[in-house]
């Protein structure tokens, strides 16, 4: 297990140095600078500017001082906002969103896989539609339409909960971001769910073990759920890298100090050295996760081992 | 559930689909969802003809105003003074043909690579593998952003493009039932009969991974839609005078206090569109997959 | 290399997870701050602390609560006396003496004479990269330093000894001493920042001289700052304390004012909700003026159909301000037949032609114009119109681009994102581009020096004039002020009459600001003193 997990890292650096340079210069290609605001600076200014960033620069000089400084830790500081490094913003809003993002996971698992199981059981019914319609509400309504009306209603027409705002992760502000953000998820895992368990109660492995008389109830905990649980747990890491760095609405609207306004902001303000810090962050979370995951794969399905 | 039992999988070829027809009619949802659509699509495109107003065209008597049946604004104006029907009946169009490019091209891309890399297989496909996974690793909002950024002109190019980012899914699925078809006797007759490797897979191989292949179909067209008005909310939709479902929605989130009508006019839409195709989805997936009875 | 690299990465990673748990466990229910801390929804991150580094006025009104300029805003945004106690300007325009006051800075060291040369020769510096210096070129060698020809310290600035300092100028100038109030040219700690520590500007590190010191600063989140106790008028200071909430979307900001959470909201109020605004929250609403031109500019350059005036003057000729500023915005913004705003401190008095001539007379003559130069059914005119996103902007693109339709002139719309849209236009990329000049110094001069030769709207324009940028620089040296004013108006009617832009409208500032609050006023450059301001405890809830 051990030698596995080191060996995947190790695959990983290749990867990692290819996505770095793609994103390196995919960055470059887009127009207009870090610099290029409402007010247009004079030209000795702007050339002041580019000079302090080394920006001035040939791009491939600029290529090799950014992995060099990288080999070192360094991700530089940023462009936009100039009093942090990159590592330091990320290390501040990494655990905000892990928070956040993790939660709405915790709530998404906790509601989408009962009803997708429900709806699964109850295949074609009214109940099946109705436990699927209403999951499929969260995903016909994009979140930038759900988040505001929540702030609204909740924080400022019932004033039950703050409208915003992270007061360092106090509970209250904690519920109507999480909520917003589980929406979307929810429905996605009660859909999956729903599917793989309809698959893995029609296998022959499942009719064996009814015809072995055991009650239905038996069959659905004892044999069906684990093996209907795998494609969900394939989704989830990608799907918790996904929710930790992409909540740029939730965070908007809420005043979330997390990193996901990152992965947005830091493409539109050209904010070079912010974009490749997240850039190569998501990368390393997408590795983690996917490790993580396989490992909890195995632990689920006896079948897959990693010895090699 | 249903009763027919103990089907083995099903054979290849016109049966298949006939019979999938068959279980798909069945499913009330499903052909709900079909009508629904097509009358949507319908309403999209011949639509705006029926209306009294133009895409462009500003009533200067009436800016920001409510459903009325007098002015000939049946569901309403924006803050510029233009008819709100009509402009969700155009942005219907936008919405659903980006759908489309970008889910066809990603179809194409993902079918194409996925059927390649899994027939071939070995270094190949290792190496084709790895670039899926470089892929993987990119944020796809990073990617999104700077194609828009780059083609900030034309709409269909960005949707192409991102049809090009959003193929990744699809070619994992398409290797994975290509190395599964890979063993099974048809196309090893195919091989030892001499049929050249380009015939089989575009003769034997993609046919038959069809069924996942359009229910993961069914699943990007609503993923697209929704990430279109995701990039409008960002302020990266279409192009003035143009419009789409997501440039609306977000121009109407932002007045929903004072005028709800311009949000939820196309918000009813969108969501509408995007409850048929999951349930048509959902459907086509029961009636493809064999193994589901 | 990158093995060890990402080891460290999962590392840290696995710290943070166990961070984010301990502060959910440890996660309080406290709610709100205490009565006498002013909550302030300050739109967008601020970028730095610096104050020569800033760039936006979300970040220069937190560094001007940090740091005293020899010259402050007063309450009404009119120039006083901070730091220094008085100057005096020698007979030729050209000497500044300033006499400063006994203060100390918040660790208690004396501000000194030394400390505001040491910032005017940081702000020269190259490697500050300050985005304003241009303002400060007046003062001897500061050109030469900023473009790296001299050394700071031959900046015509001198201690003549531990309270007075002693500015030189190369050319009288009449708008310096607005450049003095300017954040940038606040004195530095130069003990601290010569000290080699390093990140000068966190919290427990900065050290200020204003009337509030920093207490804490959470990226995304909030800047906390809390009263000075070493400022020179820390008496006089009501507030215990202000937190500057980074909150940038406009509804979020409105939300959280309506639930109390905020006392002041800045730009809360986008034009699509104004209305609601007035009838809901009116109590709150501070409408008031902003030193800012909203216009398009035009490229004026060669082979495009815009080098011909006559097309120029059609299209400023149909473009119909009031309904834009009355129907469309409806926030009481000024419709402009001039460049620069009229609510500037000594204001020009130029106007196109035909600001007092009815639309249909107008557009009579604008068609007429089209005709002579060429364009009509059979050959309409194209045009590109861009603008960066904002739903404000598209409002009136669409609205300007159907104003003009009737014409015959066929405009594409072409919406930029930020970046692109800017650099755009100092490519002189664009046909007809929307812009928002806003003061940074509350003189003409700031608008007219634009369109001067090196001016930022002459590269992207192509706007050549000698005779102009003679007028301009004239006005600069000019120190009597009906001369001068005469001298701008004269300066600003030529780029009127060759219709270089289409002006739209002077800018007004939308602000929440609670019932509550006393002592805030609404100013001409949006700068609001905090140390004038005061929470009534007794009716804030």
């Amino acid at each position: 297990m051990l030698s596995y997990t080191l060996k995947r890292l190790a695959q990983a650096i290749p990867t990692m140095l290819i996505v770095i340079t793609i994103a390196f210069f995919l960055m470059r290609i887009a127009p207009g600078g870090p610099f290029d605001g409402e007010r247009a600076l004079p030209p000795e200014i702007e050339a002041n500017l580019m000079a302090a960033y080394h920006l001035d620069e040939p791009l491939w000089q600029q290529y090799f001082r950014y992995l060099g400084n990288l080999a070192q830790g360094d991700f530089g500081p940023s462009f936009k906002y100039k009093d942090f490094t990159v590592t330091e913003l990320i290390l501040q809003g990494f655990p905000v969103s892990l928070q956040i993002g993790g939660l709405a996971m915790l709530l998404a698992l906790a509601i989408g896989l009962p009803l997708g199981i429900i709806a699964a059981l109850k295949r074609n019914t009214a109940v099946d539609y109705a436990v699927m319609g209403t999951a499929l509400a969260g995903i016909a309504v994009p979140n930038f339409v759900v988040a505001p009306v929540l702030a609204l209603v909740f924080g400022v027409m019932l004033g039950w909960l703050p409208a915003g705002g992270w007061n360092d992760g106090a509970l209250p502000n904690l519920i109507l971001p999480v909520i917003a953000l589980s929406i979307q998820q929810i429905a996605y895992i009660a859909r999956m769910m729903r599917a793989s368990m309809i698959e893995v109660m029609g296998s022959h492995y499942i009719r064996t073990a009814r015809a072995k008389g055991l009650t239905e109830a038996e069959v659905v905990w004892r044999h069906a759920l684990r093996p209907a649980l795998l494609p969900v747990t394939s989704y989830l890491g990608p799907a918790i890298a996904g929710i930790i760095t992409g909540s740029v609405v939730i965070e908007q609207i809420f005043g979330i100090p997390g990193i996901g306004r990152y992965f947005v902001q830091g493409a539109l303000n050209r904010d070079y050295t912010l974009v490749m810090g997240t850039v190569v962050f998501y990368g390393a979370l997408i590795v983690l996760m996917n490790l993580i995951v396989d490992l909890i794969y195995s632990a689920l399905d006896p079948q897959i081992r990693y010895d090699d | 559930m249903t009763t027919d039992t103990l089907a083995p999988s099903a054979p290849a070829g016109d049966s298949l689909g006939r019979d999938a027809w068959r279980r798909l009619t069945q499913n009330r949802a499903a052909m709900v969802s079909l009508w629904l659509l097509g009358a949507m699509t319908l309403a999209c495109f011949i639509g705006p003809w029926l209306t009294p107003w133009g895409l462009a065209d500003v009533d200067w008597n009436a800016f920001d105003v409510g459903p009325t049946l007098e002015g000939g604004h049946w569901l309403g104006t924006d803050a510029n003074g233009r008819d709100l029907l009509t402009r969700t009946l155009y942005g219907g169009q936008v919405s659903l043909s980006v759908a489309l490019v970008a889910t066809f091209v990603s179809l194409i891309i993902g079918v194409l690579y996925g059927a390649i890399s899994g027939y071939v297989g070995g270094r190949l496909d290792n190496l084709m593998m790895r670039f899926v996974d470089i892929m993987y690793s990119l944020p796809f909002m990073f990617l999104v952003i700077l194609l828009m950024v780059v083609f900030g002109r034309n709409i269909f190019l960005i949707y192409a493009a991102i049809g090009a980012v959003e193929w990744l899914d699809m070619a994992r699925i398409v290797r994975g039932q290509t190395l599964a078809l890979k063993q099974r006797e048809f196309v090893e007759a195919a091989h030892a009969l001499g049929v050249k490797d380009g015939k089989i897979v575009t003769r034997h191989l993609i046919p038959n991974a069809i069924g996942p292949v359009i229910v993961y179909v069914t699943l990007t067209v609503p993923k697209v839609i929704l990430l279109e008005s995701f990039l409008s909310f960002l302020g990266l939709g279409v192009q003035e005078p143009l419009t789409s479902w997501g440039v609306l929605i977000s121009e109407g989130a932002d007045m929903m206090q004072t005028s709800p009508w311009m949000l939820l006019v196309p918000s009813v839409f969108l969501a509408l569109t995007l409850f048929c195709l999951n349930f048509l989805g959902d459907g086509l997936r029961d009636a493809l997959d064999p193994k589901t009875r | 290399m990158l093995h060890a690299d990402s080891r460290a990465g999962s590392f840290s990673t696995l710290r943070s997870v166990a961070r984010a748990i301990f502060t959910l466990a440890s996660a309080s229910l406290a709610l709100g701050a205490q009565a006498a801390t002013l909550q302030v929804g300050n739109g967008a991150e601020p970028s730095t602390l610096d104050p020569q580094k800033v760039n936006g006025n979300w970040e220069s009104r937190i560094t001007r609560e940090l740091f005293d300029r020899l010259i402050n805003y007063g309450p009404d945004g009119s120039l006083e006396p901070g730091l220094a106690e008085s100057w005096t300007l020698s007979e030729d325009g050209l000497v500044y003496t300033f006499t400063l006051r006994q203060a100390h800075w918040s660790d208690g060291e004396p501000i000194t004479a030394d400390d505001a040369v040491f910032a005017l020769q940081r702000l020269v510096t190259p490697a500050t990269a300050n985005h304003n210096a241009n303002l400060y070129y007046p003062i001897v060698n500061a050109r030469a330093i900023n473009t790296g020809k001299a050394e700071p310290e031959s900046l015509g600035v001198s201690a003549l000894d531990t309270h007075t300092l002693e500015i030189r100028l190369s050319e009288p100038t009449a708008y310096f001493l607005q450049a003095m109030a300017m954040t940038e040219a606040a004195p530095l700690p130069r003990h601290l920042l010569t000290s080699g520590v390093e990140d000068w500007t966190r919290p427990g590190t900065l050290v200020a001289s204003g009337p509030f010191v920093l207490v804490d600063w959470k990226p995304q989140d909030k800047v906390e700052v809390s009263r000075n106790p070493h400022y020179y008028a820390a008496d006089e200071v009501a507030l215990d304390g202000v937190d500057f909430h980074a909150i940038e979307d406009t509804s979020a900001l409105m939300n959280r004012f309506r639930s109390g959470e905020l006392d002041i909201a800045y730009g809360a109020v986008p034009s699509a909700r104004f209305e609601w605004a007035q009838e809901n929250l009116s109590e709150s609403l501070r409408v008031g003026p902003l030193i800012g031109s909203y216009f398009y500019m035009l490229n004026l350059r060669d082979g495009t159909p815009l080098s011909d005036k006559r097309v120029r003057e059609a299209l400023n000729l149909a473009l119909d301000r009031e309904v834009i500023t009355e129907r469309l915005l409806g926030i009481g913004q000024t419709p402009s037949y001039w460049f620069v705003p009229r609510t500037i401190a000594s204001p020009t008095s130029a106007r196109l032609d035909f600001h007092d001539q009815d639309m249909d007379s107008r557009r009579a003559r604008a068609r007429m114009l089209l005709e002579q130069a060429g364009y009509g059914p059979d050959r309409p005119l194209e045009l590109e119109l861009s603008y960066n996103t904002l739903e404000d902007h598209k409002k009136i693109a669409v609205a300007i681009a159907a104003m003009w339709r009737p014409l015959g002139v066929e405009i594409e719309l072409v919406n930029r994102e930020a970046a692109v849209h800017f650099a755009g236009l100092r490519q002189g990329d664009f046909e007809i581009a929307r812009y928002g000049f806003v003061a940074t110094v509350n003189d003409p001069y700031d608008f007219l020096n634009a369109y001067a030769a090196g001016g930022s709207a002459a590269a992207s324009t192509g706007y050549a004039d000698p005779e102009y940028d003679a007028l301009v620089e004239a006005s600069t040296h000019e120190l009597d002020v009906d001369r001068r004013a005469a001298l701008m108006t004269e300066a600003e009617k030529r780029l009127l009459d060759a219709d270089v832009m289409l002006p739209i409208y002077d800018y007004v500032v939308v602000n929440l600001v609670s019932p509550d609050v006393e002592g805030w006023q609404p100013t001409a450059l949006d700068v609001h003193p905090l140390r004038y301001v005061s929470v009534d405890e007794a009716a804030a809830k």
